[in-house]
């Protein structure tokens, strides 16, 4: 894309259009290709800014994804990969945002073959005026029969000012499919709050507990898995 | 160790606690019985300050009995108070009057020295027993000017605790009671309080949805963990049976958001035999 985006763009309808715009042109996708059969594993600690990935997983082949999307600003991570036969995506992301701050992850995932999976789990935690945005596409195509795709979405707002948006997207010409999503947005459990306080745990630290029990799945077994939990665990830290 | 005047509470705009007094001493176990709806399980919240249930008026004193001073000269910031002789001013300690107990937020209470085990123990899903209740270990000792314990020093407490509860230690490494049966929930309840070690327990219907032989588990764990001279436990059911197991020195009647009636461990059979009804008005 060379022109800049609007509002009228479904990928960039919740994105803050004027962080966009100071940012713009952005440089072209970062491209990943896995061979046939090979494995590879990514992880990004994503700064503030557009982060754009254009991946290519050939037959057989497996990528482990795993983001945590915790700037100050405007952070946006975009990912784009084609599945060929038999290969397999998988993706975690974590989005912690405070303030102003405007996260979004959006993903296309195209199951252009058969037999190919894909398994998307993304955690937001969103305080202050924060927006957190997940756009999910899976696109199977005609030939992809036995696709087998799954998203889980899942936002905790800590505050009745913050918004999440969560659209995960299926357009599906196959007819032998499996593709399972599920979206929801919540707030913390108050009585697991009290339940806590009442063991001596601060508001805080309780709040962190809890938050930190909410996004531990999305990384689990991710090849920088402890990196990526003690940076998401500071982040978490600065929202109480 | 605990006085409560006068003490009246709503619930939404329901008034529940109607007035009610009643006076803990330490090396005391007072059991609080009454009909459904009487305000027993509210009484728990309000002393350990649930958010929604709102003291309307009357007065909670707390006087937790004074802790020896932690004089471990390893960790500095610890000696220093015990030093000067004096307390440090967020610290929660008790004196002759003791502490007004509804002025401290929850966590609060629990660091001087207030334990809730409560009805139904919630569960925490993804959160370990055994790193949420290090973490609210150190929290209390952090408020109380104590060092913190380290993770070899808290697992050797925390295996005593499950040991004597007759709880496996693989339990206590899962997430806080979740896909625990009643009677697991209730066992785990006391396994924290022995953890804990509060000078005062506030047991809501610690004894319900457990079998025989958990009962007397559980009422040997109170006994053990609680039936000390500097300590106190107000135990709050609906049956007499729990009580054969830890010997009550009072036992009130809760009705209608009052103490009705307060008389020793016979009161709890005559209850028994007669019903609230008879007894309660």
């Amino acid at each position: 894309m060379t022109a800049l985006p609007t509002r009228r763009d479904e990928a960039w309808r919740y994105s803050d259009l004027d962080a966009v715009a100071r940012l713009w042109p952005v440089p072209p996708a970062t491209e990943i290709v896995v061979a046939a059969g090979e494995n590879a594993a990514q992880h990004l600690i994503a700064a503030s800014g557009i982060h754009d990935f254009a991946i290519t997983l050939g037959a057989g082949a497996r990528m482990d994804f795993h983001v945590l999307n915790a700037g100050a600003g405007y952070g946006r991570v975009a990912i784009d990969v084609a599945l060929h036969d038999g290969a397999h995506f998988e993706f975690g992301g974590v989005q912690v945002g405070g303030g102003n701050a405007n996260l979004e992850i959006v993903t296309t995932v195209r199951q252009i073959e058969p037999n190919a999976t894909s398994n998307q789990v993304v955690r937001s935690v969103l305080a202050g005026h924060a927006t957190g945005s997940y756009l999910g596409k899976v696109a199977v195509a005609r030939d992809a029969q036995k696709t087998d795709a799954a998203q889980s979405v899942k936002a905790m707002l800590l505050a009745r000012t913050a918004t999440a948006n969560a659209k995960p997207e299926l357009e599906i010409y196959a007819d032998d499919v499996k593709c399972a999503h599920g979206a929801t947005v919540g707030e913390l459990d108050k009585m697991a709050m009290f339940y806590l306080a009442a063991r001596g745990l601060p508001p805080a630290e309780a709040q962190t507990l809890l938050l930190q029990a909410f996004v531990a799945e999305v990384f689990e077994g991710a090849d920088a898995q402890g990196e990526l939990e003690a940076e998401a665990l500071a982040a978490l830290g600065r929202l109480a | 160790m605990l006085q409560i005047n006068n003490l009246h509470a709503s619930v939404g705009d329901k008034p529940i606690l109607k007035g009610l007094s009643l006076t803990l001493n330490a090396g005391e176990i007072h059991a609080i019985m009454g009909p459904n709806g009487a305000g027993k399980s509210t009484l728990g919240y309000v002393l350990a300050g649930r958010p929604g249930y709102e003291v309307t008026g009357g007065e909670v004193r707390f006087t937790p009995p004074t802790r020896q001073p932690v004089l471990d000269t390893g960790l500095g910031f610890s000696s220093t108070a015990s030093e000067q002789g004096s307390q440090a001013p967020h610290q929660v300690r008790g004196d002759d009057t003791g502490v007004d107990l509804l002025t401290l937020a929850p966590h609060e209470r629990a660091a001087a020295g207030l334990f809730l085990g409560f009805q139904y123990p919630v569960e925490i899903p993804g959160v370990s027993n055994v790193q949420f209740l290090r973490e609210a270990l150190n929290a209390q000792r952090k408020h109380r000017g104590e060092p913190p314990l380290s993770g070899a020093e808290f697992l050797k407490i925390a295996r005593a605790q499950a040991d004597a509860m007759g709880m496996d230690m693989d339990m206590l490494k899962r997430p806080v009671n979740v896909g625990f049966s009643g009677g697991e929930k209730k066992r785990n309840e006391m396994v924290q309080m022995g953890i804990i070690d509060p000078c005062l327990a506030v047991l809501d219907e610690t004894d319900s949805g457990l079998d025989i032989d958990a009962l007397r588990v559980v009422g040997d764990g109170i006994n053990r963990i609680m039936r000390k001279p500097d300590k106190a436990v107000l135990l709050i059911t609906h049956y007499q049976r729990l009580l054969d197991y830890v010997k009550p020195d009072f036992v009130h009647v809760l009705a209608d958001g009052r103490i009705t009636r307060t008389g020793g461990p016979e009161l709890a059979l005559e209850l028994e035999r007669e019903g609230y009804r008879e007894l309660a008005a």
